[in-house]
């Protein structure tokens, strides 16, 4: 590695390699045999085909902020960072696309094209830290995905190196490409099907208003049922974020937002387009909200009060982090008029368990963020915290939803794949990554369990009590 | 609602027989759109009878509907609630169904603004080439666990799995919609039109043919109204766009169509006849030549477009070899017996 790259980019040492030992999930922890900081896309060839030949198995890093584990070292792999890949290389006005490299920054992005009143939409919570490469790897979302998209809907084309070395474009400027859609497949790969070594994204013409209202409700189960009235109302907001009563005090102690501290759940609904459009969907939205039984409706006035909603929403995770030692983010995703039944549902597993839990979320979505508040310090509340996680992630299933909204699976939801997914679907997905990769060196042991490890997980989960789901059909 | 008929069991009997047998099979449900894509010789598997809608309910924007179901059905149904398929696919005719709307791949006029079919697909259950059914993604707008496999099933046309229900977001329709027709040069007029995009305005759909800009426009009417001012131009007939979106105007009855995709800002000259939509990224131009090496120098791709006549000629552009062992892999991955619609797109798939 060191014949390949220049001085100062293999880090071996054990001091040098703590940095990397884990990504946003803390919780996990593995030192990586080495780490690479290559500086060109020869050079990630180069380590690629070194490490296939060795069978050295391969983990791609961006900013190391995901939620989930997938950037966990392995003890006898090789971790490539990417965040020497952070520029920007071509900024196209009249086809509204920027070309860059996958370590720059998802906010460096909307930064870089501000001045020609561009944006680039998915805004994930860790938007100033997190890396767009990063995002393709896990197809983040955000606040704005109802209206705008994931990253899969914001991104035309990617260059690819797979483990093999072989070098593959996909997608183009164009709207569509030939053939299979290898642009989905990629991104939300999680890193296990090729190194993404560069990313056009798709940018937007900035809103020309924009603005937010804050509607508070005494029950939670309410606010569930107003975030349906709206959609069905045939309003597409922009963000439409729920927070209960928990949060809603945590965020206030901490920035001060003006939240209405008694309310048990506020609704934030944001409205963006033209000038005209905005005023008409507002107007329309506040009536709904107030038929809902909003008990109080307050219309940002201005620029400066639309900033100090958003603040508390945007603070809420770190202003929850001050009430507990630590808190463990979940990320399921269910149909929307579930909402009220699925937290009613999490609140008792939060007493069951005697773990408080606070709920912000982007509810028009239907993308839970239950916190669950814990001390990693009391010796095995950590495990109990993951065990009620795993309970929570199985009641989005069985409502009809998903795991993962946009955190990924990583290594932190390979259990609960076990119950999403049956042995057919599992061992397909072993099938595209063989296409792919066909020594499984790249990311080994993420996203996507052995039919082995989900044959134990299900012994297990029987061993501590009844089988969750009797319905499901497993194998 | 029209028949509801599951037909998942026989489908899934008569593809683990054909992989056993090795026998290759021909997809086909309302047969709309055989033109599009080469021949495929191989026992019928008839998907005209799985149908249904299996849920909709308007507050979710999600649609979830067997693959047989006619897109007519779908779309009065949304239509009910005041949503649509923002994605508008056409439909060459009243057979047109869901499966092959997202097997084909194809959207209409609103693409370039609103999206394409594969933006719109939330998850999909499919028969692969072993006769295996599996689900991926679901019913929820977002779903990251496993590969997106349901949006790889997007213009494969059947030959990695056979689709048996599709699960797709719906958005509300516009209050208001205009259309706005303007005097203009091809160039030129796509010049305006990416200016008008950059400035927001509500676009929704383009279309350039025999020196006529027409530009529809979606929102509310106050906001329409507010567009008209800035943007100038006289109010147009607002049934260019179902021409366009089923393909019955007539630029797509002509011989040797071609059908280019590239860069929106891709140069236009102006002496050159042909019908732009998507903003500038979507050229219809009759050609006795193929278009294959342009569309290559162009960054794009060309399709051969002949809605009235079976060519046994390539209709795809070709791929590079390093994307064409890639994607017979992936064939690979869910067909091993190579059964499923065998040359449909290209003969190695």
């Amino acid at each position: 590695m060191q014949k390949v790259l220049p001085a100062g980019c293999v880090l071996h040492e054990a001091e040098d390699l703590s940095p990397y030992e884990c990504d946003g999930l803390s919780a996990y922890q593995q030192v990586p045999m080495a780490v690479v900081l290559p500086e060109t896309v020869s050079q990630i060839e180069q380590i690629l085909t070194f490490c296939t030949k060795q069978k050295i198995p391969v983990v791609a890093r961006g900013a190391g902020t995901g939620l989930s584990g997938g950037a966990l070292p392995l003890e006898n792999g090789v971790l490539i960072s990417l965040a020497k890949f952070n520029r920007i290389l071509d900024i196209d006005t009249e086809n509204r696309t920027a070309v860059v490299q996958p370590g720059v920054r998802n906010l460096a992005i909307s930064e870089a094209v501000s001045d020609h009143g561009l944006y680039y939409a998915p805004d994930p919570s860790s938007q100033i830290a997190c890396s767009i490469g990063g995002n393709v790897a896990e197809n983040a979302g955000g606040v704005h995905c109802l209206k705008y998209g994931l990253t899969v809907h914001n991104i035309v084309k990617l260059e690819v190196i797979t483990m093999q070395g072989e070098h593959l474009t996909i997608g183009s400027e164009a709207l569509d490409s030939p053939g299979y859609d290898l642009l989905a497949l990629m991104t939300g790969s999680e890193g296990l099907l090729g190194i993404i070594t560069e990313i056009t994204v798709k940018l937007l013409p900035k809103p020309e208003a924009a603005n937010v209202m804050l509607a508070s409700f005494d029950d939670v189960a309410t606010a569930g049922q107003a975030v349906s009235n709206v959609i069905a109302e045939g309003i597409l907001p922009a963000g439409l974020e729920l927070m209960d009563n928990a949060a809603i005090r945590a965020a206030d102690d901490f920035v001060n937002a003006g939240y209405p501290r008694d309310a048990a759940a506020i609704l934030l609904c944001e409205i963006d387009g033209t000038g005209a459009e905005v005023a008409d969907q507002l107007s329309q939205a506040r009536q709904v909200l107030r038929s809902s039984g909003a008990t109080e409706i307050r219309v940002a006035q201005d620029e400066q009060q639309r900033a100090k909603f958003w603040a508390g929403r945007k603070a809420a995770f770190p202003a929850v982090g001050r009430l507990s030692p630590d808190y463990y983010c979940m990320d399921g995703t269910i149909p929307r008029h579930q909402i009220a039944d699925v937290l009613t549902r999490i609140s008792e597993l939060s007493d069951e368990y005697g773990l408080p839990i606070v709920n912000v979320f982007h509810a028009g979505d239907g993308n839970l963020h239950p916190l669950i508040l814990y001390d990693a310090n009391i010796d095995g509340e950590l495990e109990r915290t993951e065990e009620l996680g795993g309970r929570i992630l199985e009641i989005c299933v069985e409502a009809g939803g998903t795991i993962t909204g946009e955190h990924g699976v990583g290594l932190e939801k390979i259990n609960q794949m076990c119950i999403q997914f049956n042995d057919h679907e599992l061992l397909q997905f072993h099938a595209i990554k063989q296409a792919f990769d066909p020594d499984g060196l790249l990311n080994p042991g993420k996203a996507i369990p052995t039919l082995h490890r989900c044959a134990e997980f299900g012994a297990m989960h029987v061993h501590h009590g009844q089988l969750p789901h009797p319905e499901l059909e497993r194998f | 609602m029209s028949d509801n008929t599951d037909k998942t069991r026989l489908l899934c009997d008569q593809v683990e027989r054909a992989c056993n047998s090795k026998t290759p099979l021909a997809i086909r449900a309302g047969n709309s759109k055989a033109f599009y894509g080469l021949d495929v010789e191989g026992e019928m598997l008839l998907l005209d009878g799985h149908q249904g809608i299996l849920s909709y309910e308007a507050s979710e924007l999600v649609i979830t509907a067997r693959s047989g179901t006619r897109l007519s059905e779908i779309e009065s149904a949304l239509d009910e609630h005041g949503q649509q398929l923002a994605f508008e696919p056409p439909l060459h005719s009243d057979r047109a169904t869901v499966g092959g709307a997202i097997a084909s791949g194809l959207s209409g006029p609103a693409r370039a603004f609103k999206g394409a079919a594969r933006d719109f697909v939330l998850g999909a259950k499919i028969i692969n080439g072993k006769g295996e059914l599996m689900k991926f993604g679901g019913q929820v707008m977002k779903n990251v666990a496993g590969y997106d496999v349901s949006r790889l099933m997007v213009g494969a046309q059947g030959t990695l799995g056979v689709l048996m229900e599709i699960s797709l977001k719906v958005l509300p329709k516009a209050e208001a919609e205009t259309t706005l027709v303007f005097e203009v040069d091809a160039e030129k007029g796509h010049q305006w039109l990416r200016d008008w995009l950059h400035q927001g305005h509500p676009v929704t759909a383009s279309c350039h043919y025999q020196g006529i800009l027409s530009v529809r426009l979606s929102s509310t009417s106050n906001s329409i109204e507010q567009a008209h001012k800035k943007m100038g131009g006289e109010t147009g007939a607002s049934d260019l766009w179902p021409q366009l979106r089923h393909q019955t105007h007539p630029c797509f009855q002509q011989e040797s169509l071609w059908r280019l995709s590239v860069a929106q800002s891709t140069a236009i000259h102006n002496e050159e006849k042909q019908l732009i939509e998507w903003g500038g990224a979507l050229r219809w131009k009759v050609s006795n030549n193929d278009l294959f090496e342009q569309a290559k120098r162009l960054h794009g791709h060309a399709t051969r477009y002949n809605i009235n006549a079976r060519s046994s000629d390539e209709i795809f552009q070709p791929l590079q070899p390093s994307m064409l062992a890639i994607q017979k892999r992936i064939k690979q991955a869910f067909d091993p017996e190579n059964i499923l619609n065998p040359n449909r797109l290209y003969k190695e798939l």
